[in-house]
């Protein structure tokens, strides 16, 4: 295991690059100039269309579907974003993606971490089987389960409940936060639990009151990961929760939808601004933590 | 390691005993969890595959590999399977291509400045704009693509396009020859922030006096990129490999959302999961959807092991 952890690929990355004794040959120039002008160019294609979107909410039907979308709001009125919130049910969805992701990504750490726990620090019969066990579902497409866990989850009880999706969620997210954390937990030094247990801690004390903090970069890493992915889920959402039960939907969805329904309603203002709202936590949640969430996302590759 | 044979069993229960006994109660629920919801739906797709299952209510019959033989005569199936082909050629070729590109520019493009190799001016403001797509739903993505490919002269892109002068406005996603490109478009717009991210990790651990060495030998900025850093951080572009070909398997919830009638027009940008998910919940027809995963699994199963297999190159010791 000589791979860095998340936060090693942080520190690496901030290291300077390096030092170059004798000046080396810089042909800046047309390629330089070229090369700041692509720079450019690419951010101005991720930046322009949400900047789009964000003018367009302010825009009237009109001006949107006019023949100049590239123009300024003639007026800012936020009568659109209230439509969004109240008629499109922006608010509702919201709030039930919180409930669901912060349910899911709580149960997936809480048992991720107790599992990889286990498979990375005790020896017993069975530990690889049930390791490879983990790690076989990551080489599985969803969508060859879909079919068949639809049908689980309704002989449950649970088809068109969050208690399903939460489910669902978490054991989804499981492969892959067991065999990141698993790796983890084998890095971290094994004197202080020995010395915890020589204490009188018992194993789950030692778990949760020793190991647990000092897991803490990775699990912050995985963390990140898990709530990113289970907040952007659109797949599972569509399947387990059916077109009967709107109030539950979560906001992948609603938003999904919202776009159908604006074709016939031709509230595009009411669209646009629908899609500022699930843009804009996700900016500000982005820009505070970018840099966990870039170390979190890529973490899994470095591995 | 051995934990648990500390031998400090005061008493009541053997050291033993009770590591067994917090296995066992770390384990349980985790293993029930993933074993009813992960390994049990992805067991019964097997069998599912080779029945007739249609409904809710009717009981699903043996019906061998007749699912499998059918699906060799589905045009859909072949015409969601070249999809896939296309998308597996050029996307990762693309977005690898402009990462690699950009994360250079980012990390080694600004020469020497102070003695030191940086990237160009800005590079952290850049970095931080790329990837900020990887963090939006591929649900709200599709959406807002859909009033920039908009067909008539009110899309985005048709009115800059008129605005340099291109009147005629293109049906981005109606042209049936253009609707898959552009829904590869998308998919490189959102994925290319993200190996730039990935990529400039692996440039920034390549040690320094490798550059010293080569810039001391008057490598300049091309050699320094084909002759140094693209060897060294190849291990990192064959994992971006791997995980954009397996993201052409997937491209789901973007045909749902961003394409023509869901995988249209005229099924040209449909894909598998999306023939899965129409066959399974529009048609019921459980039994074949089922063998589209299995064909689907054994496709991306086939492609993981021959990229890794092809792009296997000695390992550079550093």
């Amino acid at each position: 295991m000589t791979t860095a952890t998340p936060t090693d690929t942080v520190r690496v990355a901030k290291t300077p690059p390096a030092p170059v004794r004798r000046k080396p040959k810089n042909p800046l120039g047309a390629f330089g100039a070229l090369s700041h002008v692509a720079l450019v160019v690419w951010a101005i294609l991720v930046i322009g269309p949400i900047v789009w979107t964000f003018l367009a909410s302010f825009k009237t039907n009109a001006e949107i579907v006019g023949d100049l979308p590239l123009s300024m709001p003639e007026s800012f009125s936020w009568a659109s974003w209230g439509r969004a919130w109240e008629k499109a049910h922006i608010g509702r969805y919201m709030l039930n993606t919180v409930l669901v992701v912060a349910a899911s990504t709580a149960l997936t750490m809480l048992f991720g971490s107790m599992a990889a726990y286990v498979l990375a620090r005790y020896r017993f019969f069975g530990n690889r089987a049930i390791y490879y066990l983990f790690v076989s579902g990551l080489a599985f497409p969803v969508f060859l389960a879909l079919v068949p866990l639809f049908f689980v989850v309704r002989n449950l009880g649970l088809i068109d409940t969050h208690t399903g999706v939460v489910l669902v969620y978490t054991a989804y997210s499981l492969p892959f936060t067991v065999f990141f954390l698993t790796a983890f937990f084998k890095t971290l030094p094994t004197s202080v639990a020995e010395a915890a247990m020589m204490d009188g801690a018992s194993h789950t004390r030692t778990f949760f009151q020793i190991m647990m903090p000092m897991a803490r970069p990775g699990l912050v890493s995985i963390t990140i990961f898990n709530i990113l992915g289970q907040w952007n889920q659109y797949l599972l959402p569509i399947v387990l929760l059916s077109g009967g039960v709107e109030d539950k939907w979560l906001i992948t969805q609603g938003i999904a939808n919202i776009n159908t329904n604006a074709g016939y309603e031709a509230d595009w203002p009411g669209l646009f601004a629908a899609l500022s709202m699930a843009i804009i936590p996700m900016l500000i949640v982005y820009i505070i933590f970018q840099r966990q969430i870039q170390s979190g996302l890529t973490a899994g590759a470095v591995k | 390691m051995r934990l648990g044979d500390g031998g400090l069993a005061a008493g009541r229960l053997s050291a033993k005993a009770r590591m067994y006994g917090f296995v066992i109660s770390f384990l349980a629920v985790p293993l029930v969890l993933y074993v009813v919801f992960v390994i049990s739906p992805y067991v019964q797709a097997f069998y599912i595959s080779l029945t007739n299952w249609r409904g809710v209510s009717a009981s699903p019959q043996f019906i061998g590999l007749e699912n499998f033989t059918r699906l060799l005569d589905d045009d859909v199936f072949w015409a969601a399977v070249r999809h896939h082909g296309l998308l597996l050629l050029a996307m990762p070729l693309i977005t690898i291509a402009i990462a690699l590109f950009f994360a250079f520019l980012l990390n080694l493009g600004g020469g020497s400045k102070g003695g030191t190799m940086t990237g160009v001016r800005g590079s952290k403001f850049y970095r931080v704009v790329y990837f900020f797509p990887q963090v939006l739903a591929v649900a709200v993505v599709g959406v807002l693509f859909q009033a920039i490919y908009r067909p008539d002269s009110t899309g985005v892109l048709n009115g800059l396009l008129s605005m340099v002068g291109f009147k005629e406005p293109v049906g981005w996603l109606i042209n049936t020859d253009l609707a898959l490109w552009s829904i590869m478009g998308v998919l490189v717009w959102q994925a290319v922030g993200f190996y730039v991210v990935l990529f400039s990790a692996g440039m920034s651990a390549i040690p320094r006096d490798v550059f010293e060495a080569a810039a001391l030998d008057g490598a300049g900025r091309f050699r320094l990129f084909f002759s140094v850093t693209l060897p060294l951080i190849w291990d990192t572009i064959q994992v971006g490999w791997v995980y954009l070909g397996i993201a052409a398997f997937d491209a789901f919830a973007l045909v749902q959302v961003l394409s023509v009638d869901r995988g249209g027009p005229d099924n040209a940008t449909t894909v598998l999961p999306l023939e899965i998910w129409r066959s399974a919940f529009t048609f019921s027809k459980f039994g074949y959807a089922s063998a589209m995963g299995v064909a689907l699994f054994f496709l991306t199963i086939t492609f993981a092991a021959l990229s890794l297999r092809v792009t296997r190159r000695e390992r550079i010791e550093l």
